[in-house]
């Protein structure tokens, strides 16, 4: 199978490798996929419990190729992003930005489940209510 | 960060890309080739031209291949047909004596991790009223021989059990198969694909009734395979699936593919003379790669038996890495993996799972396949490009890191997807 440019790209150089400590307040940590499936994400984010916005990611992904590029690709677009924001990240997006082929859409799916994961983890340590989301987005 | 590419660079005597890959198809050897030429230009004849000197010749051609073949695996020239490869020959023994055994009974074993020529032909038989049964596998890859005794009754009219694996390379008792077959009176079938031309293959001495074999996986052409009937003590018939002009007397028509029979013929000459000396070669620098992951790497998991494996096969299981991610990493390495990811059907290897490996396991495997045209400079090359490749796709996974934190991620509530 042939990959894109951009896909190689993020397995050759992967962004934001790494892990934060979960249990502190300011982190969401987002665990998805599962080994039998042959994919499994983990995307960690430092949210500014002031501003709300996203000052750090992490991700570590056992997966293919576009698994690979996927969640590296998530942790730069959720950077800089306020919660509301990165609420917004479809993976739709994602399959468009990494040219992924048909085959390749579950990796983009995981991606925008890690990123909803990380979010609601952070949302359920610190309290936050949907009106958040209200906010953010406004 | 470091990346995952290029790091391991190739010395100059290693040619890139490498080709590791050989139970997929091997190149063809030059002698093979040389032996074909003529027959595409001047020797063209059909071979079943009988009043001219162009269809003598080309049937002298094939006659003189039949040889070679029978030689290989110790039968008679008689005893061999021509096919279009493993596929039709497996296709060809199933159907053919599924049909013609059919008022003696309508049952046929065989075994999980058959290649799919053998599985699908059965599952269509099925489907016309045959019972079929297929064995398990132990967890090194052998069928349990009680399981076939048992398996055998008043119906049974076949047994179709493969010789080696295509991905594990685990090689089957097949005399013990045999034999268990002539004490039942029942016909023993085996695919041998990947035995032929590599290890010692013998249809008296293993009571073989009918085998498999090809031309592309033994430095031959593609295209054109051969299948054993055996004539004397039992005398086995088959009905024809492709009716025509009543060549390879009767069991398969078509006009004879006499320049790549020719380079099978050839194929089989080489093989059986180089055989003992390749297997070893090939045999070492296997252990060598073995050895050389095993020394660097940790969770390398190896799949089937080593002791009952074809000499140039590897197949094994770098833990907590997906295989897809791997063969990206080593793109310039031609090997395969039982990814889910690198499948059509998006299903891990049905072969590693029938070993009882987790899902997990089979989707991080890698088949590696030597040949005859592999150095050990590139062995060298390709163990070390492997080992930097996993340990980088390692600082990477997620499921490393915690088992390595001394997490049991079995215990995790995964969310299948």
């Amino acid at each position: 199978m042939a990959y894109s440019d951009k896909v190689i790209d993020h397995y050759n150089n992967p962004r934001n490798v790494g892990q934060m400590d979960k249990s502190q307040s300011e982190v969401g940590t987002g665990l998805v996929g599962a080994p039998e499936c042959g994919d499994v994400m983990r995307l960690q984010i430092r949210v500014n419990p002031e501003t709300q916005v996203i000052e750090e990611a992490k991700f570590k992904t056992f997966g293919c190729g576009s698994a690979i590029a996927s969640s590296s690709l998530a942790t730069e677009w959720v950077k800089g992003k306020t919660i509301g924001e990165a609420m917004q990240i479809k993976n739709t997006d994602i399959v468009k930005e990494l040219a992924l082929p048909p085959v390749k859409i579950h990796c983009s799916v995981l991606a925008e489940d890690a990123i909803r994961a990380a979010i609601g983890d952070w949302k359920k340590k610190n309290g936050v209510t949907e009106a958040v989301e209200v906010a953010a987005s406004v | 960060m470091s990346t995952v590419e290029n790091a391991v660079k190739a010395p100059a005597n290693v040619k890139l890309p490498i080709y590791m890959d050989d139970h997929a198809t091997t190149p063809m050897d030059p002698r093979v080739l040389e032996a074909m030429i003529p027959y595409f230009t001047s020797k063209f004849g059909n071979a079943a031209s009988r009043n001219h000197s162009f269809g003598w010749e080309a049937e002298q051609g094939v006659e003189h291949a039949r040889e070679q073949v029978a030689k290989l695996i110790g039968a008679t020239a008689k005893e061999i047909i021509f096919t279009s490869g493993a596929t039709e020959s497996n296709n060809l023994a199933i159907k053919g004596i599924a049909e013609m055994y059919r008022e003696r009974g309508n049952h046929i074993i065989t075994q999980v991790t058959e290649h799919k020529a053998v599985l699908d032909t059965c599952k269509r038989l099925e489907k016309h009223g045959y019972r079929i049964t297929y064995l398990p596998v132990k967890a090194d890859g052998l069928i349990d021989i009680e399981d076939l005794k048992r398996a055998i009754d008043d119906k049974t009219i076949l047994v179709s059990i493969m010789f080696a694996n295509n991905e594990i390379g685990v090689i089957q008792p097949v005399a013990e198969i045999g034999k268990i077959c002539h004490q039942h009176n029942v016909i023993f079938h085996t695919d041998a694909v990947q035995a032929v031309g590599k290890i010692p293959v013998d249809v008296n001495a293993m009571n073989i009734d009918c085998l498999s074999l090809t031309g592309h996986k033994i430095y031959g052409p593609k295209g054109c395979g051969a299948l054993y009937v055996r004539r004397r003590n039992p005398r086995v018939q088959i009905s024809a699936q492709i009716d025509g002009g009543g060549h390879e007397r009767g069991m398969r028509s078509g006009t004879l593919n006499v320049p790549s029979i020719v380079g099978l013929g050839k194929a089989c000459e080489i093989a059986g003379e180089e055989m003992a000396a390749e297997a070893e070669r090939l045999g070492k620098l296997r252990d060598k790669l073995k050895a050389k992951l095993e020394a660097k790497l940790d969770y390398v998991h190896v799949n089937g038996s080593m002791e009952h494996r074809l000499p140039a096969n590897l197949n094994v299981s770098f833990v907590y890495v997906e295989g897809e991610s791997l063969l990206m990493g080593i793109n310039d390495v031609a090997v395969s993996s039982g990814s889910a990811c690198t499948s059509a059907s998006l299903e891990p290897s049905y072969v590693l799972k029938a070993l009882g490996l987790g899902d997990d396991v089979a989707h991080s495997s890698i088949r590696f396949g030597l040949g005859r045209f592999n150095t050990e400079a590139e062995v060298d090359y390709v163990a070390d490009k492997v080992i930097d490749v996993v340990q980088k796709l390692r600082e990477l996974s997620p499921l490393y890191e915690m088992v390595k934190e001394g997490i049991d991620i079995s215990k995790i509530e995964w969310q299948a997807h």
